[in-house]
């Protein structure tokens, strides 16, 4: 057995974080990696894809029926999915109560101490919109995930969302071992953004390690509770996901420290490719139309 | 023990500079700010101590220098350990993990009539004991059937409140929400109080929010039957900030009875409910800890127009002229019973003094408390010819120590949340001949030679308010500062007696 090797996805909500993740993990799969998906959204739906179903049984609702995590076993939370994928997710409090962050954490220490990272090639970390608490942060800490996934867009909120992410990382790479892998830019169709991603990933410092393009049958697998490898393996799409997934193979011990920057300069670079006008533009353009609605 | 003892303005300055010279740069400017030596002020002096000196340069209510050995407590211990936890009749579950409710057991040595478990609780514990699951999926659930069960259990508690510990302010219960839920399906008092531990800079927030809670959901709720059923009559105050430590509050109702006030409500030592609720009727407040319960005062004289006065019932000077400013407020048949009542007692204040005084004269003594007694003890010991060397307090703020330059004289060391080296330090250099402060203080004071007294629990003793508590006052005094094991503190072999023989 190779070395353990411990990813996470992070990027902005809605962004397609668990459907890009579980795409390239079946992708993984077919190259004869063993893995294992922890999920760490209290939505519980990190999995879905994976296992044709919605995860019912989340560690942290056991946990909660048993009375705590020590009267759990493994086995009731590690469901095995498409192609022997091992499956878990961490579940958590319904919207507004509770801390789901203190879940995050209680989750993954009980899935680590009981050996559920034993025989496998991968763990993957599939996190909830932000890094909003130190309990999601949990697997950006030290000894957990060693390369980080930002799935953006070319959307000004994602690069925002990816940046804020990049100062989390920052944050945690100087006490422990974690790294940036790379943006995954996921193709919203908008202006220049290509280009965009490149010159973000530029700034923080990293490698813009696929450009996946949009296309429809990722809703019609989703749609099925399925992957795109599962649902249409000959498809282009499919290709992509597999292309990622060998990049992000090969990706292995190469993450980087990022670099983020200001708001300003994110604002600086959205101006300088022109999809972005400067305040005083934008009055000056107020002003002219105002005074045409008068003439 | 001959030492060369700090005495003397001067000597004192120069103690603080030595004892901060401790600590690194930035905590030492932090920390020289809080420690000072009274100095001379062109205000007339206090009618009944007769000082004037000015000690409100020390600053105080700011948080505590990280790394440093601080007394004090959190807003939780202000709100469950001092202003709600003695209601009686009422059971205050400590909600959160099990470690606040524990360690805060038994209360404070408020004490109080009535059949613990029956129809008063306040010595028992009731904690929601929070588990890893309730921080993950939230606490309301369980609050609401802890309630339950208490109500069931407990068919003659008048109310529950909530003690928030710090978990509950995280992880955003809402409180009130169950409050208003269960108070809807049981129809007893519930108060929710956020006073979760972190918030603040000590106990003294927690009083505040406790306070306010009092307000907002005993004060303002809709009438109850012990409220309508209430006729006010001319002669009627309350105690306000008397937690009837070892039976304080009695000793001082006994007084303000026999003087002919009618005292309806005594908050909160052995307080119940209904004293809160019809508190509003009453004619003028009477406001022994101003640091811990002004705030309610401030909201009656606004919303309901009574008055309140601050009082001091320790030491026969302070007594009397409490109870002839009391009076005042009243008309010449309160004002003549007054005196009656001062005239009573001045035969036991005489012998007291007569057996006391003499042992005690002259004897110097530090003192280091919460919000008060730093100040209003020190008339009682003056009347026993004793002098204060040095005080301080654990969470005063600005207003207390403007007050405590009518207590203590020019030349008097303060110091505003001690640090535990700098306490010891200026004991061990100043070496009184009595230290009054809390449990954490007293063992390693004895350690050095020098009688100590408890002045928070009162060292298991009291009544010290009160004439009365008077009496118990010097007698304790006397028995810290003169037991005969002080004589025997050095070894024997270099004892100069035995080395002489």
């Amino acid at each position: 057995m190779s070395q353990l090797r411990q990813i996470a996805f992070y990027g902005k909500g809605g962004i397609g974080k668990s459907t890009t993740s579980q795409n390239t993990l079946a992708a993984l799969v077919e190259m004869g990696q063993k893995i294992l998906i922890v999920g760490c959204d209290p939505k519980a739906d990190s999995t879905r894809l994976i296992l044709n179903t919605k995860l019912q049984d989340t560690v942290l609702h056991l946990a909660a029926e048993a009375g705590s995590v020590e009267d759990l076993e493994v086995e009731d939370v590690v469901k095995i999915g498409y192609k022997g994928i091992k499956c878990t997710e961490a579940g958590g409090p319904e919207p507004g109560v509770g801390c789901a962050g203190r879940g995050v954490i209680t989750a993954i220490n009980f899935l680590e101490e009981n050996g559920a990272y034993d025989d496998v090639d991968y763990v993957s970390y599939d996190v909830l919109g932000d890094v909003v608490c130190g309990g999601f942060a949990m697997p950006i800490r030290e000894n957990k995930a060693q390369e980080i996934y930002i799935v953006m867009s070319g959307e000004m909120m994602a690069l925002y969302a990816a940046n804020n992410i990049a100062k989390g990382i920052l944050k945690y790479a100087n006490s422990g071992g974690v790294r940036l892998g790379g943006l995954i830019c996921n193709e919203r169709k908008t202006d220049r953004e290509l280009e965009l991603a490149e010159a973000l990933a530029a700034k923080l410092g990293c490698k813009m390690i696929h450009f996946v393009p949009r296309n429809n049958v990722v809703q019609h697998a989703e749609l099925r509770r399925e992957t795109v490898i599962q649902y249409d393996p000959t498809c282009q799409q499919a290709q992509e996901y597999r292309e990622l997934a060998r990049k992000i193979h090969e990706n292995s011990g190469k993450g980087v420290i990022p670099t983020p920057i200001t708001m300003e300069e994110l604002e600086q670079m959205l101006l300088d490719f022109g999809i972005m006008q400067s305040e005083e533009d934008r009055e000056k353009q107020i002003a002219e139309m105002e005074a045409k609605m008068k003439a | 023990m001959a030492k060369d003892h700090v005495s003397g303005p001067e000597e004192l300055e120069s103690l603080i500079q030595e004892v901060l010279e401790a600590y690194p740069a930035k905590a030492q400017k932090k920390r020289a700010k809080h420690l000072s030596v009274t100095t001379a002020t062109d205000e007339d002096p206090d009618p009944v101590t007769g000082i004037a000196s000015k000690c409100d340069s020390t600053k105080s209510n700011i948080k505590s220098v990280p790394g440093v050995m601080t007394i004090r407590g959190c807003a939780y211990a202000g709100s469950k350990g001092v202003v709600w936890g003695p209601i009686k009749d009422m059971v205050h579950i400590s909600h959160g993990p099990v470690g606040c409710g524990h360690y805060s057991w038994s209360q404070r040595r408020n004490l109080y009539t009535g059949t613990t478990g029956v129809d008063s609780f306040v010595t028992m514990q009731f904690t929601t004991d929070f588990q890893e699951k309730d921080i993950v999926f939230g606490g309301d659930k369980k609050l609401e059937k802890t309630i339950d069960e208490i109500n069931e259990l407990f068919p003659l508690a008048n109310g529950v409140t909530v003690q928030s510990e710090c978990p509950i302010g995280l992880i955003g219960d809402d409180i009130e929400a169950v409050a208003k839920k269960k108070n809807k399906d049981i129809g007893k008092t519930i108060v929710p109080v956020r006073c979760e531990g972190f918030r603040g800079v000590s106990q003294s927030l927690g009083h505040h929010i406790a306070n306010d809670a009092i307000r907002d959901w005993v004060i303002e709720a809709p009438e109850s039957e012990a409220k309508k059923s209430y006729e006010p009559g001319p002669y009627d105050v309350n105690i306000i900030g008397d937690y009837n430590i070892g039976g304080d509050a009695w000793a001082s109702r006994m007084l303000l009875e026999e003087m002919g006030l009618n005292v309806i409500g005594c908050w909160s030592g052995d307080a119940t409910l209904a004293e809160m609720e019809r508190a509003p009727k009453a004619q003028l407040n009477l406001i022994h800890c101003y640091r811990s319960m002004n705030y309610i005062c401030r909201y009656m004289e606004e919303k309901y127009n009574i008055g309140w006065m601050e009082y001091n019932f320790f030491g026969p000077t302070q007594i009397a002229a409490s109870l002839r400013a009391i009076a005042a407020k009243f008309d010449e048949s309160i004002q003549e019973k007054a005196e009656a009542v001062i005239a009573k007692y001045q035969p036991l204040v005489d012998s007291v003094l007569a057996k006391y005084k003499p042992r005690l004269e002259g004897k110097s003594v530090m003192l280091y408390v919460g919000g008060l007694r730093p100040r209003h003890v020190v008339t009682a010991y003056d009347d026993l010819g004793m002098v204060i060397a040095g005080t301080g307090y654990e969470f005063a703020h600005n207003d207390d120590y403007k007050r405590t330059g009518h207590y203590v004289k020019e030349g008097t060391l303060i110091y505003d949340d001690v640090t535990g080296y700098e306490l010891e330090k200026f004991i061990e250099k100043i070496r009184p001949d009595l230290v009054g402060s809390g449990i954490k203080e007293k063992y390693p004071v004895q350690k050095m030679g020098i009688p100590f007294r408890q002045m928070h629990s009162w060292d298991y003793s009291g009544p010290y308010h009160g004439y009365d508590g008077f009496a118990i006052f010097a007698r304790d005094m006397d028995m810290a500062i003169n037991n005969p094991v002080w004589g025997l503190f050095d070894a024997p072999w270099e004892t100069p007696a035995v080395a002489a023989e």
